[in-house]
């Protein structure tokens, strides 16, 4: 008897988690409709893929040029990213408040948090698109040169999950304001303190150094661009990524509150 | 007719900050019932309906949807509603069927039925010649209309429409009247509005809400019988102020008095008294008695409008 109620337990958290993927999947398509219906999308791409054309060729035009994509990345995790990642996500949640939609989607069956997921998702996907466009340059430099493989993968993997730390900001911050704008600026403010927290902790000693240089966003990308996956860091990318969409969730909830 | 209430409202009370948007609202809406909600600019209504469908959870009371707590079982309670908000919500970005798809596909509607109900609801909210259209390029009026087709394309039991027919041509609300009627007879309709002909046309019961409270609760006729119920007689009147309102509200069955003064010494005095005691000829009387001169009499009867004006914007009386 027990047992079979376990087995209609099961079958019920089945239904509702394939419901929950069904919503999450619905929101994440509508999303992703809408990039790829809108000019704005394209233009981020053709702007990333010039500005970090310019960073490729200075990459590998100096004295000490090697063929790796190291030199380009991290410039790119320094100066682009806090500026791409908060203008891909700062439409999702400021536009549906600004819209009034928000209000229909929190009184459809739908979870707040398969709201919030289904629209990382999307932004990520999108995200992942525009960076695989610089595999461009990675298929120059073993056209040309010898590269390294190992770190050149290792590398991606820690980019998009930095990338994904940084969209995560985004969402919070798309779900603060009606603003797109300023939705925009506060994600790369917040982006920007978790970079900066890296350089601080050079200004200091001790344990408060360490922990302001394992609370920096930047700092667990350095690993992985020199070739080394390191689980800590792994784990460290998917925690912040998870809090950081937690705190999206209790920010939309808070707005009911008010 | 046992009709058992799917929407309970127990004492319910927002507070936005310290401000007191609502306060103490109870009722209960019967199935198959239409409920309308009246009441002026700044009444509540919107409040009362965004925790009816749980978007905010109220600061005291509870409302049950088809017997669910719209805070703790939030999800079953909306599953079973419709809603338009006042802001009617919309994608601009999408066609009319697109945002359709997609507000059925949140709902949990599968593709056929999506499909089906798509062509329903475009042929019901006379959308016919939009459906490719993008939102961003609808006029007002046909924003609405989708707004409605939205709320009603899942079928849902519980429909809760915040002002339906605002923005819309004068023969399209005649429409949506119909239609919210024809939907009243299987489905339990809450509408909202502050236009009071929309009311007597389609509801069965009215609630009035004022500054937050419910001030009034009926059928549209008894409500405007019971308005009825105190008539009003104005007289213009020349003599000392004081004395002539003393003396109207001296005269047996006068509920109050209220003065407008007029020039060269008169005042028009509206006497208020129980519907069942004809007071005119006491009025006449009382006034002629004393020596003052009656300028004018005349015996009020109040529409449907005026009462509201009435329920809604009088001072407390002292
Ligand atoms: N988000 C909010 N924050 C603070 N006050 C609010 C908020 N929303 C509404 N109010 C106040 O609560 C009161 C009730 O507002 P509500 O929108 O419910 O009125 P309404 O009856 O729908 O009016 P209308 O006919 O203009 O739509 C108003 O005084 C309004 O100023
Ligand atoms: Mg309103």
């Amino acid at each position: 008897m027990t047992a079979l109620r376990q087995v209609g337990g099961y079958i019920l958290i089945g239904l509702y988690a394939i419901q929950g993927g069904r919503n999450t999947a619905t929101i994440a398509w509508k999303e992703l409709r809408t990039y790829f219906a809108s000019p704005g999308a394209y233009i981020v791409a053709a702007v990333f893929l010039a500005v970090t054309g310019v960073l490729f060729v200075n990459s590998i035009s100096g004295t000490f040029a090697e063929a790796s994509v190291r030199g380009f990345l991290e410039p790119t995790a320094l100066f682009v990213v806090p500026v791409l990642a908060p203008i891909l996500s700062m439409r999702l949640l400021a536009e549906e408040q600004k819209l009034g939609t928000m209000e229909l989607l929190l009184t459809s069956p739908v979870r707040d948090y398969q709201v919030v997921i289904g629209k990382f998702i999307a932004s990520y996907i999108i995200l992942i698109l525009t960076i695989s466009l610089t595999f461009f340059f990675v298929f120059l430099l073993v056209w040309k040169g010898d590269p390294d493989m190992g770190p050149i993968l290792s590398g991606y993997l820690g980019f998009v999950l930095y990338t994904g730390a940084a969209l995560s900001v985004g969402i919070l911050a798309s779900s603060l304001s009606s603003n797109q704008i300023v939705a925009a600026i506060v994600g790369f403010g917040i982006i920007l303190i978790l970079i900066l927290l890296g350089q601080a902790s050079e200004l200091v000693t001790g344990l408060f150094s360490t922990i302001l240089e394992e609370a920096s966003v930047l700092e667990h990308f350095n690993d992985f661009s020199r070739g080394v996956i390191d689980t800590w860091h792994l784990v460290y990318y998917l925690t912040t990524i998870a809090t950081f969409l937690f705190l999206t969730v209790r920010s939309l909830e808070s707005r009911r509150w008010r | 007719m046992a009709a058992e209430p799917v929407i309970e409202v127990e004492n319910l009370t927002k507070y936005y900050g310290n401000f007191p948007a609502i306060s103490d609202v109870s009722f209960t809406v019967d199935k198959g019932e239409i409920l309308g909600f009246l009441g002026p600019n700044g009444a509540g209504k919107s409040t009362t309906m965004k925790i009816l469908t749980g978007y905010m959870p109220p600061t005291e009371g509870v409302v049950r949807i088809a017997g669910y707590d719209v805070v703790s079982q939030s999800l079953e309670a909306r599953k079973r509603m419709g809603y338009l908000p006042e802001t009617v919500p919309l994608y601009t970005d999408m066609t009319v069927r697109g945002y359709l798809g997609f507000m059925g596909s949140i709902r949990g509607m599968s593709r056929d039925s999506i499909r089906r109900r798509t062509g329903d609801v475009v042929d019901i909210c006379r959308l016919g010649d939009y459906t490719d259209t993008l939102i961003g390029k609808l006029s007002k009026g046909f924003r609405q209309r989708v707004g409605i087709a939205q709320a009603i394309l899942h079928e849902p039991d519980i429909l809760i429409l915040d002002e339906p027919t605002i923005g819309i041509d004068p023969i399209q609300v005649v429409e949506t009247r119909q239609l919210i009627k024809d939907l009243g007879t299987e489905h339990t309709v809450v509408i909202s509005t502050h236009i009071l002909p929309e009311v007597s046309a389609i509801c069965q019961r009215v609630v009035i809400i004022h500054e937050g409270e419910i001030v009034a609760m009926d059928s549209p006729e008894n409500l405007a019988e019971r308005l009825q119920a105190s008539a009003q007689v104005v007289v213009d009147v020349r003599g000392p102020k004081e004395k002539v309102t003393a003396a109207l509200q001296g005269i047996d069955g006068v509920q109050g008095v209220t003065v407008t003064p007029l020039e060269r010494g008169a005042a028009t005095y509206t006497v208020t008294s129980g519907r069942d005691q004809d007071i005119r000829e006491e009025v006449a009387r009382q006034v002629v008695q004393q020596g003052w001169g009656l300028l004018r009499q005349e015996s009020l009867s109040m529409s449907l409008e005026e009462i509201f004006l009435r329920l809604t914007t009088e001072e407390p009386s002292s």
